[in-house]
């Protein structure tokens, strides 16, 4: 189909809307970060990435991504797998409730695991009595990502499922494959670009998650800071050089990870085609 | 086919390997925290929003006093956050050893969660406040809406920035200042209310913590006059020099920032010792002199002196070189005046207390 108006005013008129839209909104204020950043020269941008407190954020957010991921990761094929290939009372039910981080704010996310884990909670004397810490310490920020990310994978997994169908399982079952076998050899090849590309969602996503990891994270400084929380930090302390180094290499974690979505998109739509 | 296996069994190994790794160092952080062991221990300071540069001086000093009296090094961890939201996490199981907040009524709610034994108040030396502070007005250099005590915060012209008294202790300390001045006034109990309805009609930020209010008025340029903490008015002066200058109003409030020690972690985790030897040393000279450096009021009386302001007038625009910075010459109140900190939060800060039905039917 031909697309109208290639040449006419609206395309150049569309054109520059968003480029004035995306040089407002984006990168004036990335330009602002990197410039802040290095105001006070490249030393002292060094000395504040490198403090012991900004070390630790940054271990702290790889960790909590890479925690995020793996369990998310696990748990989206599964979820995709039992959504697209069993017929059951109240899927409807759980798809749903798959989406639900999307949908709700991140600080209900919080206050739900405060609730739930608090000292006013009725398994608070359980935890108490093993000397678990969830709350208020890093398994409780692990669980804010998690539970703000959980729908980046299987949303992406889905409905490549749907689409391929099920007639290559069941003929590979017939032939006599077992489940690990057909999810190994059938499935998982299909959906390996849709999980990778979800996993790139999900980690940009967790790294950057604020709301409900301030929450839940105490702001015990060294120990529960994730990098987003250091910035704020920082921030207040009017230690702006400090705030904007980090914002920077929050930044570029981002851009890295923005590097791969495309390289992924690529392959995956080399690999459909071929 | 073995190659397709790989990520699978990749993904497989790093959840195994990242749970151990979770476990492992979740049992470390125990250990440590268990404090008796020799060696090092580790305590939790959950405070209010303006101390952070102070603990982390004191941090400095403590970790020094304490190493030549027990041989032990000591990690202190910091929290920092509107007084009130910090008293919150704390009874809702954030793992504090100590918590240094900006009232009475904060430490209060941490009693009332049943993690602090009654009488704490009479724990340490003059009811538990090693420094106590002030309220103050941070204006813009040359205070050009001439901003010069409570009654110009309810003109129409100005704009006020002050944190949220639900969540913040400095805000509390706001509140209850202002509500002396009118009631000093010879106003009655509804001209009051009427005068304070009209003060937060004019407020324009009301932001979580003392520190957010801060940012708000120097980092965002919001309003014409900040209520601030002495010690955070004087920081701002420190760090912005020449752009503000401090008003000290007629009267004001002092304001007695408490601590305490949080009796049911430090039993559990066996760092009593060294948590109530945190707080008392904040009694020492050093530390009182630390606190007057950091622009809170010392509460040992022969170094508060030396710190008393020489210049004259009620304004200060630059920070005295000789660093010292006390007005002494101020009609102070105190919570007692409210009746202490029970009565005050019952009839002011609850839900539906005053400050809900001034700043609600806005």
């Amino acid at each position: 189909m031909q697309i109208r108006n290639n040449k006419g005013p609206v395309k150049w008129l569309l054109i520059g809307l968003c480029t004035v839209f995306l040089l407002v909104t984006l990168v004036l204020p990335l330009v602002y970060v990197i410039f802040t950043a290095l105001r006070d020269g490249i030393r002292a941008y060094l000395a504040s990435v490198t403090d012991q407190y900004a070390v630790k954020a940054i271990l702290l957010t790889v960790k909590v991504v890479l925690i995020t991921v793996i369990l998310n990761s696990i748990f989206g094929i599964f979820a995709a797998w039992l959504i697209t290939r069993f017929q059951f009372r109240g899927k409807k039910i759980i798809s749903t409730l798959i989406d639900l981080p999307l949908t709700i704010s991140p600080i209900i996310a919080g206050l739900i695991f405060v609730l739930t884990f608090g000292r006013q909670s009725a398994i608070y004397p359980l935890l108490e009595k093993w000397n678990i810490q969830i709350i208020f310490a890093v398994p409780g920020v692990v669980l804010a990502t998690i539970f703000v990310t959980f729908p980046f994978i299987s949303r992406e997994i889905i409905p490549v499922l749907t689409a391929e169908g099920t007639d290559e399982e069941e003929a590979a079952a017939l032939m006599g494959a077992n489940g690990f076998q057909i999810f190994t050899q059938i499935t998982f090849p299909h959906i390996k670009w849709a999980f990778l590309y979800g996993v790139v969602l999900c980690s940009a996503r967790a790294m950057g998650e604020f709301g409900a990891v301030s929450v839940l994270s105490g702001h015990l400084r060294g120990i529960t800071n994730t990098m987003p929380l250091y910035i704020e930090l920082l921030y207040q302390a009017f230690d702006f050089t400090g705030a904007f180094a980090m914002s920077s290499i929050l930044v570029i974690m981002a851009l890295v990870i923005l590097v791969l979505r495309n390289i992924l998109e690529y392959r995956g739509r080399k690999e459909k085609d071929a | 086919m073995r190659k397709k296996l790989l990520p699978l069994l990749t993904v497989a190994a790093l959840t195994i390997g990242s749970l151990a790794g979770c476990g492992s160092t979740s049992t470390g952080a125990a250990n440590t925290q268990s404090g008796s062991a020799e060696g090092s221990v580790e305590i939790t300071n959950v405070s209010y929003d303006p101390t952070r540069e102070l603990y982390e001086e004191y941090n400095k000093i403590f970790q020094t006093h304490w190493k030549e009296k027990s041989g032990q090094d000591v990690n202190i961890v910091q929290s920092h956050g509107g007084s009130g939201k910090q008293a919150l996490e704390v009874a809702n199981g954030l793992q504090a050893d100590v918590v240094t907040l900006a009232l009475e009524g904060d430490v209060d709610a941490v009693k009332d969660a049943g993690l602090i034994d009654d009488g704490y108040v009479d724990e340490f030396p003059l009811d538990s406040s090693p420094y106590t502070s002030s309220i103050v007005f941070l204006v813009r250099k040359g205070n050009p809406k001439n901003i010069l005590d409570w009654n110009d915060l309810i003109r129409d012209d100005v704009g006020v920035i002050t944190p949220n008294p639900k969540t913040s202790g400095g805000a509390r300390w706001n509140y209850l200042a202002a509500w002396y001045y009118f009631e000093k006034q010879g106003q009655s109990e509804d001209e009051i209310k009427a005068s304070m309805k009209k003060l937060y009609e004019n407020v324009l930020v009301l932001d979580s913590g003392a520190r957010g209010a801060t940012a708000s008025f120097v980092e965002n340029g919001q309003g014409d006059v900040l209520l601030a903490w002495e010690n955070e008015a004087f920081l701002s002066l420190d760090e912005h020099p020449g752009e503000y200058e401090i008003v000290v109003p007629s009267v004001s409030i002092l304001c007695q920032p408490t601590v305490a020690v949080v009796d049911k972690v430090v039993d559990q985790r066996g760092t009593r010792e060294v948590s109530e030897e945190y707080l008392n040393y904040l009694y020492s000279d050093d530390a009182q002199k630390l606190e007057a450096e950091w622009y809170y009021r010392p509460s040992n009386e022969e170094i508060a002196k030396q710190y008393e302001y020489q210049g004259e007038g009620n304004t200060i625009t630059e920070l005295p070189e000789d660093h010292k910075w006390i007005i002494s010459d101020i009609d102070l109140t105190n919570i007692d005046h409210f009746g202490g900190w029970t009565e005050a939060t019952e009839k002011h800060f609850k839900d539906g207390g005053i400050f809900d039905s001034i700043y609600e039917e806005k």
